[in-house]
């Protein structure tokens, strides 16, 4: 059969360039499909300093793209294409993209997640002209102006203090009274004179006239509504899994996470989920990794008994 | 085609067309950025009945500016001088293409 393979995986970043590493290292034929580059969400960083290996720290889109030439030192192929449809109900597993139609004995996914958004009216409008959820991309723009951060997460905080060596001001908006971020934050945090803690404190809309002027805060605790002069806001309230192919298919939690354990497997024989994407404590590059080579090991069993 | 890079003096020139003129505004630092140049390079190859360009946005403050970049990578297209389509983001090939299309 044409564009027939052993193992195809879908999603580039580091959970499924390991995996594509192992795979096709244990000799067995492997596509990977990618809709735009390798790295996932490690591009969305900067300096990644907690995956072993790189004592000055690397960056993401390096790391990425060190990951896929590994995977394809041993012949993993990628495509570059947007998968649209599966249809796993038959032991050959079948997979549409917008350019093609491939099967596979297996499929691993590793689609990741992506920024939650926070509900606000014109968001989507607004996202790129006043609204980010890329510190590091877009807060350069932002030299010597006024930024709100909102979330209380490791991801939040490193995007406050990021931006606090850039803005003017920045405002770290946070629903809670107290900080989810580690430890390893507060000194920083204590040193940034610039940065602002708005608690208990939610962002309600964003005020836009050519560009965004102000936004509308309310106090969680008396329900009181203030305003304050910004030029943009981060948000940075967590990921929403990239499962809405897999509604119907696979078992979901109540996050729409791919329901698997340590093993990789999903609900589905020959189908595993790794990384960001499967129900894990810890969403980390290491365990991504990690969770590739699991489902290897698990696909070899299976495909030898195919 | 090949890309061609953008500044405040050729701009003017160089969008002045009735083809359709895809522009990159990019920065070399950025993530997303690097993702995206390798396909705006694709379609400049297949292509040639667009005009490709790439503008650094740290190079280029002004033109940035003038197109209200906020956020990188930013693709705006025009014809004849005038902005038809812009798309904050990386996006993948297909919607590029639609954005160039559109």
């Amino acid at each position: 059969m044409k564009n027939s393979y052993d193992v195809i995986i879908i999603g580039g970043g580091p959970a499924g360039y390991t995996a594509a590493l192992y795979a096709a290292r244990a000799g067995l034929n492997t596509l990977v499909l990618e809709r735009m580059a390798a790295g996932g969400q490690m591009t969305l960083t900067g300096d990644i300093d907690n995956y072993p290996g790189f004592e000055e720290g690397i960056d993401g889109f390096t790391l990425g793209m060190k990951m896929q030439q590994s995977a394809e030192r041993f012949g993993a192929k990628t495509e570059y294409d947007e998968v649209t449809a599966v249809d796993f109900s038959q032991k050959v597993k079948h997979i549409k993209t917008a350019m093609g139609e491939y099967h596979a004995k297996t499929v691993i996914i590793a689609t990741g997640a992506n920024p939650k958004m926070l509900g606000l009216e014109n968001e989507a409008e607004l996202t790129g002209r006043g609204i980010h959820y890329c510190a590091h991309c877009d807060g350069r723009f932002y030299k010597d102006k006024t930024v709100a951060v909102i979330g209380g997460g490791n991801s939040a905080v490193s995007d406050a203090l990021y931006l606090s060596n850039l803005a003017k001001k920045v405002y770290l908006i946070h629903r809670r009274d107290t900080l989810k971020a580690t430890h390893i934050y507060k000194v920083p945090l204590e040193k940034a004179e610039n940065i602002e803690f708005l608690w208990n404190t939610a962002l309600t809309s964003v005020i836009f006239d050519n560009k965004v002027v102000a936004a509308e805060i309310k106090n969680l605790n008396n329900g009181e509504i203030s305003g304050i002069a910004l030029d943009g806001v981060f948000i940075s309230i967590g990921r929403k899994p990239a499962t809405d192919l897999f509604k119907n298919i696979l078992s979901l939690d109540e996050y729409d996470y791919i329901i698997a354990d340590e093993t990789t497997k999903t609900n589905i024989e020959g189908v595993y989920a790794v990384g960001d994407v499967r129900t894990k404590p810890l969403r980390q590059v290491v365990t991504a990794v990690s969770d590739g080579a699991t489902a290897v090991h698990f696909i070899e069993e299976y495909i030898a008994n195919f | 085609m090949a890309v061609l890079e953008l500044n405040k003096n050729n701009f003017a020139e160089v969008t002045n067309t009735d083809k359709k003129v895809l522009i990159d505004f990019f920065a070399t630092w950025c993530g997303p950025c690097r993702m995206v140049s390798p396909i705006v390079d694709e379609i400049a190859e297949e292509h040639p009945e667009y005009v490709v360009a790439k503008v650094n946005v740290d190079e280029n403050p002004e033109l940035s500016a003038q197109f209200g970049v906020m956020s990188i990578p930013t693709l705006v297209v025009i014809q004849n001088g005038k902005v038809i389509n812009q798309s904050a983001g990386a996006r993948p090939k297909a919607q590029i293409l639609a954005l160039l299309e559109g």
